[in-house]
């Protein structure tokens, strides 16, 4: 350590090397080094098969790592058994005990750690009042709807006051508006409680909506861990580009590399200038993204002009409501999403000939699909 | 005019439509038990008609009143309390000769032997020395000549008790009890109550047994609900082996193995660990043994089915939430499981109560369950008004069992749970 240095404030988890197969051939975690701070909210997001659960089952410790280290507070855990990690976990279908009432379920964890009667008592009143369902405590949890399940599982979580809580797909069996509704009750407990919590998502949308930063998961590896907006804004592949929002992609070669920005030649024809981001140099293929709120449309001849101008084919318009999307057939690609402006989605007609344009710096040259 | 019209239609049509739902129901209640009728006919005839049949054996009480009318009829107002009157005595000896003359005097006899011991003797040594019916006034005078037990109430009484046409000396005697002189119910004399002491010896046994194969087949079927499928479908088609195998076959395997020349005793022999043969069969032990083992499957398979629903993340929420394993197992998993504990303990417990071949052919004389009785009074001795009783004592207490056990589990009646 040097002197003056000021020390950072350590993590509350650190993933140190962590490796882990479970057919001794394929590493489904392959070396994994994640801090989490205290009082953070970090989603560990990707598809089914990303290594995302499994390695918060090893945070929990149900799974054990084939290699490397996981810290909790500054103490290896690796060998230390579930229980006796303080760590709260609502799982994906609830798990409540369905032969113990919803007050018995919030109980447990205080029960098992011989907390006095009086206490368990007030707490479970204080965490039932939290959850807004005291009128609920003596009912079963098959008596109640799923919502109301996922509200108990939160509470049971944590009302022992755990230094970590973990949550493995806990809306992913609720509808869409319950789900929105529940994000947002989520999150508001993270903030009035301060508590640190490491959720698993495959969901985006979600991920974006809760997260102080997002861990993107791809193959056994954090492919990038950042705030929500930064991921949005400035991926560092074409994967996290694909997965976190709406994303258009253009296959091209490189043909110039200027500092940060490099002219791309488009497999179906024309030239762009992009954002340089995650490409090998002059000759190699690249795959562009372009989200479709930045793009704009004008009509054939109209004004404009710019470094990325391409022409476009009207293959359909869908109405969503608050806005509206034109699919493009934008150099070979079939697929190009354009977000409309409102009001204007009545004018494109089927088969029109239209030119594209957008900033250079919001297409991104990334590594090829 | 119009709306008038149309309201009549619509009362006209309302009972049509009503009358059409019903007939629309009852086809479909009829086609339902058109399905179901060919096998409730089948049970009619072979099981519940036979059992009811054998139920209404056990307080049926003909053969005294078929055999001997007159007398039954004399005795009717008869006030038990001191000798009947020459009236009787004259029906009776009526009765007497028309049975010997019929043959019927044996049935008779069986019949009020059950009640008092040495009937049959007074009845037939009557029959043999009554030459020619008593002159009017005389008969009493005559029957307490041929045998003087016909001076005693207790003959009599034997007689009125038996005129049925229904009775409960056969319940009574299930259960070690009987009608003294005076008619009050009394309990039998005690170097003749056997069947409390069977009945009891019986529930023990099965007690045992159940407790036996709740120990042995509990861990069994956690490892099968438990195993990857592969393996758990080896170790089920291992459970499911005795089935496959007869009864027979099976309790015999365990004479092979246990007699005092057996595998057993001769491995434990060759191991030096005894010099003497242990007595491990004709005995409690090996009746336990034996019935444990062909009883397991009974155990495991509703304990396995209540296991392979419990999912494996209440164990893993009860870990994160702080419990140790012991804990989490007592308080999350064993309660869960009790549906399937307390259906199997009950299958292997009811079963086990009406156990007979292995029992007759492993146990000693000491382990002999009801149902050797049952077997013994239907095929040996052809009392089968005791077999019916003793039957009927045994059906009511497994009866009753099952409905403690109805209300036990719909107290414990474990809902909804895991929404998968």
């Amino acid at each position: 350590m040097e002197a003056g240095m000021v020390k950072p404030a350590p993590a509350l988890v650190r993933f140190s090397g962590i490796q882990k197969t479970y057919d001794g051939e394929h590493l489904v975690v392959k070396n994994l080094d994640l801090d989490i701070r205290k009082g953070e909210f970090i989603t560990l997001l990707g598809p089914s098969g990303s290594g995302k659960t499994t390695t918060l089952m090893m945070l929990a410790g149900f799974e054990v790592p084939t290699q490397g280290e996981i810290y909790l507070a500054e103490r290896p855990i690796k060998n230390v058994p579930p229980h006796k990690r303080d760590i709260g976990m609502v799982f994906q279908n609830y798990a409540l005990f369905p032969h113990l009432t919803i007050a018995e379920n919030i109980a447990f964890p205080l029960s098992v750690r011989n907390t006095s009667k009086a206490e368990a008592q007030e707490r479970v009143s204080a965490a039932l009042r939290m959850i807004k369902m005291e009128a609920l405590a003596h009912r079963r949890p098959g008596q109640l709807s799923g919502g109301q399940q996922q509200r108990v599982a939160l509470a049971r979580a944590l009302v022992f006051n755990p230094q970590l809580v973990l949550m493995d797909e806990p809306l992913g069996a609720l509808d869409k508006r319950l789900r929105e509704q529940m994000q947002l009750e989520i999150k508001q407990l993270h903030e009035t409680m301060g508590i640190t919590v490491v959720y698993v998502t495959h969901d985006q949308s979600e991920a974006l909506t809760m997260s102080d930063r997002i861990a993107v998961f791809n193959d056994g590896i954090v492919q990038q861990i950042d705030r929500p907006d930064a991921l949005y804004e400035h991926p560092v592949n074409s994967f996290v580009a694909h997965f976190i929002g709406e994303n258009n992609v253009l296959a091209g070669t490189v043909e110039t590399v200027e500092k940060e920005y490099c002219r791309v030649a488009l497999a179906g024809g024309g030239a762009v200038t992009a954002r340089a981001v995650n490409v090998s140099g002059v000759g190699a293929s690249t795959s562009l993204s372009v989200r479709p709120e930045r793009i704009a449309i004008i009509p054939d001849g109209g004004a404009g002009d710019g470094p990325n101008r391409l022409p476009a084919k009207v293959q359909n318009t869908i109405y969503l409501g608050d806005h509206a999307l034109a699919v493009l057939d934008v150099a070979g690609n079939g697929k190009f999403m354009v977000k409309l402006q409102p009001g204007t989605h009545d004018s494109l007609r089927h088969g029109e000939g239209v030119f594209i344009t957008f900033r250079p710096e919001d297409c991104l040259a990334l590594n090829p699909v | 005019m119009t709306a008038a019209l149309l309201t009549g239609a619509d009362a006209k049509t309302e009972v049509p439509l009503k009358r059409r739902l019903r007939r629309a129901e009852r086809r479909r209640q009829a086609k339902a038990l058109a399905l179901v009728l060919p096998l409730l006919l089948f049970l009619l005839f072979t099981f519940a008609g036979p059992i009811a049949g054998m139920l209404w054996r056990a307080v049926d009480d003909h053969e005294v009143r078929q055999i001997l009318p007159q007398a039954v009829a004399a005795l009717a107002s008869w006030d038990s309390k001191d000798l009947p009157d020459e009236k009787a005595y004259a029906a009776l000896a009526s009765d007497i000769l028309a049975a010997r003359a019929s043959g019927t005097i044996a049935i008779a006899a069986k019949r009020l032997n059950y009640a008092l011991n040495g009937f049959r003797t007074i009845l037939t040594s009557t029959a043999r020395n009554l030459k020619a019916a008593p002159e009017p006034g005389t008969a009493k005078e005559a029957l307490v000549k041929i045998n003087p037990a016909w001076r005693e109430r207790t003959t009599w009484t034997t007689i009125k008790d038996a005129s049925g046409p229904v009775t409960g000396f056969y319940l009574l005697a299930a259960l070690d009890l009987t009608r003294n002189v005076d008619g009050a119910i009394v309990a039998t004399a005690p170097d003749q109550a056997i069947y409390r002491e069977v009945f009891a010896r019986t529930f023990l046994i099965s007690l045992s047994v159940t407790a036996l194969c709740l120990m042995l087949g509990f861990p069994v079927a956690y490892l099968l609900a438990t195993l990857p499928p592969g393996r758990s479908n080896l170790l089920m088609i291992f459970v499911l082996l005795p089935f496959w195998t007869s009864l027979l076959v099976r309790t015999c395997a365990w004479i092979v193995l246990l007699q005092s020349k057996g595998v057993v005793n001769d491995s434990l022999h060759w191991l030096g660990i005894i010099d003497e043969p242990l007595r491990l069969i004709y005995n409690r032990f090996g009746v336990c043994v034996a019935m444990t083992h062909v009883l397991l499957p009974f155990m495991i398979l509703p304990l396995y089915s209540s296991m392979k629903a419990i999912s494996p993340a209440y164990m893993r929420a009860a870990a994160s939430l702080g419990a140790p394993p012991l804990t989490a197992f007592l308080r999350i998993y064993l309660p869960q499981t009790l549906p399937g504990i307390g259906a199997g303990s009950l299958l292997v417990f009811i079963l086990a109560l009406g156990y007979y071949i292995t029992p007759a052919l492993v146990g000693g004389a000491a382990d002999q369950m009801i149902s050797y009785f049952i077997a013994l009074y239907t095929t040996e001795t052809a009392n089968w008004g005791l077999a019916s009783a003793l039957g009927a004592v045994l059906l009511l207490a497994t009866v009753l069992l099952a409905l403690v056990y109805g209300k036990l589990v719909q107290g414990q009646q474990v809902t909804g749970g895991m929404k998968n």
